[in-house]
């Protein structure tokens, strides 16, 4: 089996049972207040190093190039609060147009 | 007295409700086929079933950018499930309101995102499970027709980089991590968390340090 579907199984199968546990194992148990905190802050700790990863590295170096133009275009307009899949477009063209000029 | 609303009147009205979001989530899952197919060499047709599947864009999304860095496949794996963590409360939230057995259950529990979640939601802690349903399978269709258009638009497109697709996935990751900032702690944690996977990059295999930025959320377990 490939890579690819290793992945797409275990990721598939992994969130069904996430979803899953409450509504089938748990009923409506609550969460051990403990877990709810660390669970709650997974996400944005997760999306930030991949925004940090995904902006500066290449394999095992960092790197400045025009992602960081895309990035800092992106932050721009979130600030002007561009629905999502602007702000993705506007990422990915400014640092296709910065890359086109020459810049990073 | 009111009689409480039929079943088919809520299933309705959970779709109905959905659209203006589905239209969001169908582009949104456009450009998850696009990346897939064209940065990433996860490919049509296993990106469409993940689609079906697994239904949760953030964790997707995640899978593709530490493929597309050389990530190995358990790192994919595991950022995705540890981003998808957050539907274990959500789950737990919306299960004393679901009827059916088990097998009912869980396949509700599947039509379960963000967004399905805040429509079903009657504003005082309880949800209604047929808005719930009837919101789920519209975004679950969006879901998935957009990751099929995106795959076949993908295919039809050149060089990622000189797009700059590969610039796509921080912006995507900006915009969905400043949703999560809600409080100051959530602040504290994401700069944590990058901090980490920066520190990491230039020793551990690509993948690692996001996997151990999840470390930062132990901060959690701090009384406040």
């Amino acid at each position: 089996m490939s890579d690819a579907w290793v992945i797409v199984l275990a990721v598939g199968i992994g969130t069904m049972v996430i979803k899953a546990a409450g509504p089938v194992l748990l009923g409506g148990r609550p969460l051990p207040e403990r877990v709810q905190h660390v669970v709650a802050l997974l996400a944005p700790a997760l999306l930030a190093a991949l925004v940090a990863t995904a902006a500066l590295s290449t394999g095992n170096q960092l790197v400045l190039d025009a992602r960081m133009i895309g990035l800092g275009a992106a932050a721009l307009a979130i600030l002007l609060r561009a629905p999502i899949l602007a702000v993705v477009i506007i990422g990915a063209l400014s640092a296709g147009v910065a890359r086109l000029v020459g810049v990073g | 007295m009111d009689s409480p609303p039929p079943i088919r009147f809520e299933l309705r009205r959970g779709a109905v409700t959905a659209i203006p979001l589905a239209i969001a989530v169908g582009l949104f899952g456009v450009s998850f086929g696009v990346l897939s197919v064209s940065t990433v060499g996860i490919g049509a047709l296993p990106a469409i079933v993940m689609s079906a599947a697994t239904f949760a864009g953030s964790a997707q999304f995640a899978v593709a950018s530490v493929v597309a860095g050389g990530g190995q496949p358990i790192a994919a794996i595991a950022a995705a499930l540890l981003l998808n963590a957050r539907y274990l409360p959500i789950g737990v939230s919306v299960a004393r309101f679901m009827p059916g057995g088990r097998l009912g259950r869980f396949i509700q529990a599947q039509l379960v995102v963000d967004e399905s979640w805040a429509i079903a939601a009657e504003g005082d802690g309880r949800f209604d499970a047929h808005r719930l349903i009837g919101a789920g399978i519209v975004l679950w269709l969006a879901w998935v027709v957009g990751t099929v258009v995106g795959v076949a638009g993908g295919e039809a497109l050149g060089d990622p980089a000189a797009l700059g697709l590969d610039a796509a996935f921080p912006a995507l990751f900006l915009a969905l991590l400043v949703q999560q900032l809600a409080s100051r702690r959530a602040v504290v944690v994401a700069a944590l968390g990058a901090t980490i996977a920066i520190a990491l990059v230039p020793f551990a295999p690509p993948g690692v340090p996001i996997i151990a930025a999840a470390g930062a959320a132990l901060i959690g377990l701090v009384k406040r």
